[in-house]
């Protein structure tokens, strides 16, 4: 047994950490007041090669491994989530399954690109009628002449709309009990993409809503064996929930780090809060909790790594972290008194990005029902 | 050009004095030196304005230091050497200076670069001991170094402005902390970094004298120690409305306005 990260991993943890603090942090409220996505910083890195993590060398990717990837991503997020989301979504949910289903040939064309971090991409399974129950996909493609024809909507998809996106691979009904992955570049005739959607929080991300009418791609463009889609996405969503659950570690550390300078610095009846047992304990509550959260993730992280079977480590973890991330934002704003609920103070922007953790990448509610799953009941 | 950096792990944050040793306690967090990073940074472009030669890192420190190495390996320093010994513990400036000499002698590098100072001891002068005890020219405080026809040009950084110096190669250059912008490690160069040569050698195989590392080679030695005093003329303003003007008529009466 052995807890220790290996040098690599903390070498991860110290650059990520140094970069979110001197490039991210000095920008991050105003990107989030402006609701503008982070042009500058993606291209920051993309060059230290954040974008395209685990993909291997040989397709322009780093080559690390899940917990360098999940150490990088909790820490962008102790800072800001909005940056840590763009690198998420795109790294897990846009370039992941082109690198896991697709062939040689589909590969060879997006991966480059995608895992520099020089075009983003998206994966697109949300649609109005179908969230939990994904299952329910409305949107359809149907093969005509060569070409897949695609019509049907999309919503909440991250990164679908930035001026550098190249493509947003889709989920849509190829036949009666039938779902395939289809890849649709931006500029197809026929696919459109909303303006931004408005937001609580993660508001520097880019969020769109997508429709098809009469969308046509290449034959090619299906992902992996036809009707292989609701597997496919499925396993797509085991790996995220790591990204997701690494989000919630970061983001109740970046909220824990914010009370505890603040609890030392405010005075009330001539002390400083922090010397009150009420503000300790929540400290000391929160301390206990990230690090069961951060063990969580690192363990999926890590049998993920190992080749291992993951799903039950990653819905637990996304679960936990969910739930933990929200009682430490409740409880470091609390700390903060009414200086917390000013937007001059990190915390609130913190507040605001909290509750998608307990939404996105499966609700808490869904993650109770895949480890219920797991358990055999 | 061969190019030799020497970095130093310094603790990470506020520095603490073990009162009972009487040295910095290194038991906690370490960080590459920050001068040392600028130094490191220097020594990449220039190998890579040429696309040739080598930058290799020197490091007299415990094994943690190791962590260090591998930082300014990630950035894309291309091998370390790693002094380590126990017998090395406490070294001064004199044990410190010979050692890194005799671990410099045995690369033969044609520039050899250090970061101004160390951000834990802030002694500022290694480099030119160093210097000394190889007989190299030594040019300290570089704000600019371009290396052409063989020989360096640094402007250097004084407090009434810039001297530009030129020295002939092989030299040792301590370089300033405005000289560059280090670069964060990508991740591929975290991931390589595992792979390049890293030695760790010991001060016998340097063939360093016991009786030259480490508290027997050092000729300094510390008395004691103690908080600074206070400073006898300063003055508590308490905010009751009326502090900015208080704080005005304060640096008015020290005719600092």
């Amino acid at each position: 047994m052995n807890f220790d990260l290996d040098q690599e991993h903390e070498l991860v943890r110290s650059t990520v950490r140094a970069f979110a603090e001197e490039r991210v942090a000095p920008v991050a409220e105003e990107l989030d007041r402006e609701s503008r996505f982070p042009y500058d910083l993606v291209g920051e890195l993309a060059e230290l090669g954040l974008m395209g993590m685990t993909i291997p060398e040989a397709y322009g990717g780093a080559g690390a491994d899940t917990v360098s990837y999940a150490i990088a991503i909790e820490e962008l997020t102790r800072v800001d989530s909005s940056v840590a989301i763009t690198v998420a979504a795109h790294h897990s949910l846009g370039t992941l399954p082109i690198f896991y289903f697709g062939s040689e040939e589909q590969k060879q064309r997006w991966l480059p690109e995608l895992a520099a971090g020089r075009k983003l991409s998206a994966f697109g399974l949300t649609e109005p009628g179908a969230g939990s129950d994904a299952g329910a996909t409305r949107t359809h493609a149907e093969l005509r002449d060569g070409e897949w024809v695609v019509n049907g909507s999309k919503i909440f998809i991250t990164n679908a709309g930035t001026d550098i996106t190249a493509c947003v691979t889709i989920t849509a009904r190829t036949g009666e009990d039938e779902i395939s992955n289809i890849i649709v570049p931006n500029g197809t005739p026929g696919y459109e993409i909303s303006k931004p959607m408005k937001k609580l929080g993660w508001r520097a991300s880019d969020t769109r809503e997508l429709s098809f009418k009469d969308a046509a791609v290449p034959d090619e463009n299906l992902l992996g064996p036809r009707g292989q889609g609701f597997q496919q996405f499925l396993e797509i969503l085991d790996g995220g929930r790591i990204s997701v659950a690494a989000m919630g570690v970061g983001l109740a550390q970046g909220a824990y780090d914010l009370a505890y300078g603040y609890a030392q610095e405010r005075q009330q009846f001539g002390k400083p809060i922090s010397k009150f047992q009420a503000v300790q304990f929540k400290l000391a509550d929160m301390a206990t909790e990230l690090e069961a959260g951060r063990n969580l993730v690192y363990k999926a992280a890590w049998l993920k790594d190992q080749g291992r079977d993951f799903a039950l480590a990653a819905a637990q973890a996304k679960l936990f972290t969910g739930e933990l991330s929200n009682r430490a934002v409740n409880w470091a704003l609390q700390i903060h008194g009414g200086y917390g609920y000013m937007d001059e103070y990190a915390i609130s922007r913190l507040y605001r990005d909290q509750k998608i953790l307990e939404i996105g990448e499966g609700t808490n509610e869904v993650q109770r029902m895949v480890i219920a799953r797991h358990l055999g009941v | 050009m061969k190019i030799a950096v020497c970095v130093k792990q310094v603790p990470e944050g506020n520095s603490r004095i073990d009162p009972g040793t009487k040295r910095l306690d290194r038991s906690g967090e370490g960080a590459l030196n920050g001068f040392d990073a600028n130094a490191v940074e220097e020594a990449l472009r220039l190998r890579d304005a040429t696309g040739e030669g080598e930058v290799v890192l020197v490091s007299l420190g415990p094994a943690k230091a190791q962590d260090v190495l591998r930082k300014a390996l990630a950035m894309g320093a291309d091998r370390a050497v790693h002094v380590s010994d126990e017998t090395a513990g406490g070294s001064d400036l004199v044990a410190t200076s010979y050692a890194l000499a005799k671990a410099l002698e045995r690369e033969g590098a044609d520039l050899i670069l250090f970061g101004q100072q160390a951000a834990d001891s802030d002694g500022a002068v290694l480099w030119a001991a160093v210097a000394d005890r190889l007989r190299l020219p030594v040019v300290s405080q570089a704000a600019e170094l371009t290396h052409a026809g063989g020989k360096l040009t640094i402007k250097r950084q004084t407090e009434f402005g810039y001297d530009v110096i030129e020295a002939p190669l092989p030299a040792v250059v301590a370089v300033s902390d405005a000289i560059n912008e280090p670069r964060y490690p990508s991740l591929k160069g975290i991931m390589g970094a595992k792979s390049k040569p890293q030695e760790t050698l010991s001060l016998a195989e340097l063939e360093i004298e016991p009786e030259r590392a480490g508290e027997p080679g050092s000729r300094t030695e510390v008395y004691a120690l103690s908080d600074p005093p206070a400073r006898a003329d300063s003055r508590k303003i308490d905010d009751d409305g009326n502090a900015a003007q208080a704080i005005l008529d304060f640096l008015a009466e020290k005719r600092l306005v």
